[in-house]
């Protein structure tokens, strides 16, 4: 349990850091705002109106959704809640959400736009990780 | 469990410190040796201008009327450009086509639009129209009606915009001034050089203006 706890928390930390580098790129913080010729597909997603949802741009949802995670993650390895059956599910649900969303994400990245962000991607793969070792943990007794 | 928070605060520290050192101002650099553009226009055509010219500063830009980024640009920053450096004879402003036609499918449609616009003397106009309502670039619809509907608003003679923009009458430019940005390195939109050097700054008017001081300033 506390293994999984670990790797989902060091696993929310990088997403995290991946969502931050995203959203400043977003408002402009870091980063070329420029259209990209053949590699910039990043710059295309991100400006795209499919970035922003109701209003929100998605990489600042990620990190909310990665920030959630990680504190969640570094809260059931604490003793008084190592054992702690509410923190596995808690965590398997803003996991689960995470990856539905995911999974919308990269369907329009693939079937709308056309286009596929490498960033992006590299976020799939993190909240697909954090996802497994959710319901793994969840088995756990 | 030591180790771990060793583990996660070294990930957060050396992210963290990525992070920073991304957000940091890049400095202007030159452009590399020999990177004159050699590229010439189907009919020598330099792209269009802003300004006075005799201004001490030129600034071209490189830009694609599809790309948001250059939307933006064009109604955020170019309006207090257009106040503080080209109105009062600072700068002289050089629009060239990069339509980045692999991912913007009307991109070049775009830029023949406003070169059949500018036959008639209406380009910036139309440049304006094609940014300031750019949802047009976030459809998949064939924007070539809207495109007429902005050339009748800039009072361009539709007859001839019609024949200019069927025949394809610009395309060798916007090709020749696509070739020549991408001799000179261009890779994305927009891309600005000022007075020939690549400008590598935040493009703002702030940073232009900051730019164009010190370039101008009395002993330089």
């Amino acid at each position: 349990m506390t293994r999984r706890r670990q790797a989902i928390a060091l696993l929310a930390l990088v997403g995290l850091l991946l969502a931050s580098y995203l959203w400043l790129y977003k408002i402009g913080v870091v980063g070329t705002l420029q259209c990209g010729a053949g590699g910039g597909e990043c710059e295309f997603v991100q400006a795209s109106r499919y970035a922003d949802v109701f209003g929100v741009p998605v990489a600042l949802i990620g990190v909310a959704g990665y920030g959630a995670l990680l504190a969640v993650g570094l809260v059931g390895l604490q003793p008084a809640f190592a054992e702690s059956r509410r923190v596995s599910v808690l965590l398997a649900t803003l996991a689960s959400v995470g990856f539905a969303f995911t999974l919308y994400l990269t369907y329009v990245e693939l079937f709308v736009l056309h286009a596929i962000c490498r960033w992006c991607v590299a976020s799939a793969v993190i909240i697909t990780a954090i996802w497994v070792l959710s319901l793994a943990a969840l088995r756990d007794r | 469990m030591k180790g771990f928070y060793v583990v996660l605060v070294t990930v957060a520290v050396v992210g963290g410190g990525v992070i920073w050192y991304g957000s940091r101002a890049q400095p202007a650099s030159a452009p590399p040796p020999g990177a004159s553009p050699r590229v010439a226009a189907s009919d020598g055509f330099r792209g269009f201008t802003l300004g006075s010219d005799v201004a001490p500063v030129e600034v071209t830009e490189y830009s694609d009327f599809e790309c948001p980024f250059c939307a933006s640009f064009a109604t955020v920053q170019m309006p207090v450009i257009r106040d503080q450096l080209i109105t009062t004879g600072r700068v002289r402003w050089r629009y060239r086509d990069f339509p980045l036609s692999d991912t913007h499918r009307w991109a070049r449609l775009a830029a023949l639009a406003a070169q059949c616009a500018g036959e008639q003397g209406k380009f910036w106009e139309m440049h304006d129209q094609m940014f300031l309502h750019h949802r047009w670039a976030q459809t998949s619809k064939n924007p070539r009606s809207l495109f007429r509907d902005f050339a009748e608003g800039v009072g361009a003679d539709l007859d001839k915009y019609d024949a200019c923009v069927d025949g394809d009458r610009y395309a060798g430019r916007v090709q020749a001034s696509f070739e020549e940005g991408a001799a000179l390195g261009v890779r994305g939109t927009p891309t600005f050089f000022v007075n020939g050097k690549r400008f590598e700054g935040r493009p703002t008017s702030d940073g232009f203006k900051a730019l164009v001081d010190s370039l101008t300033k009395p002993g330089k």
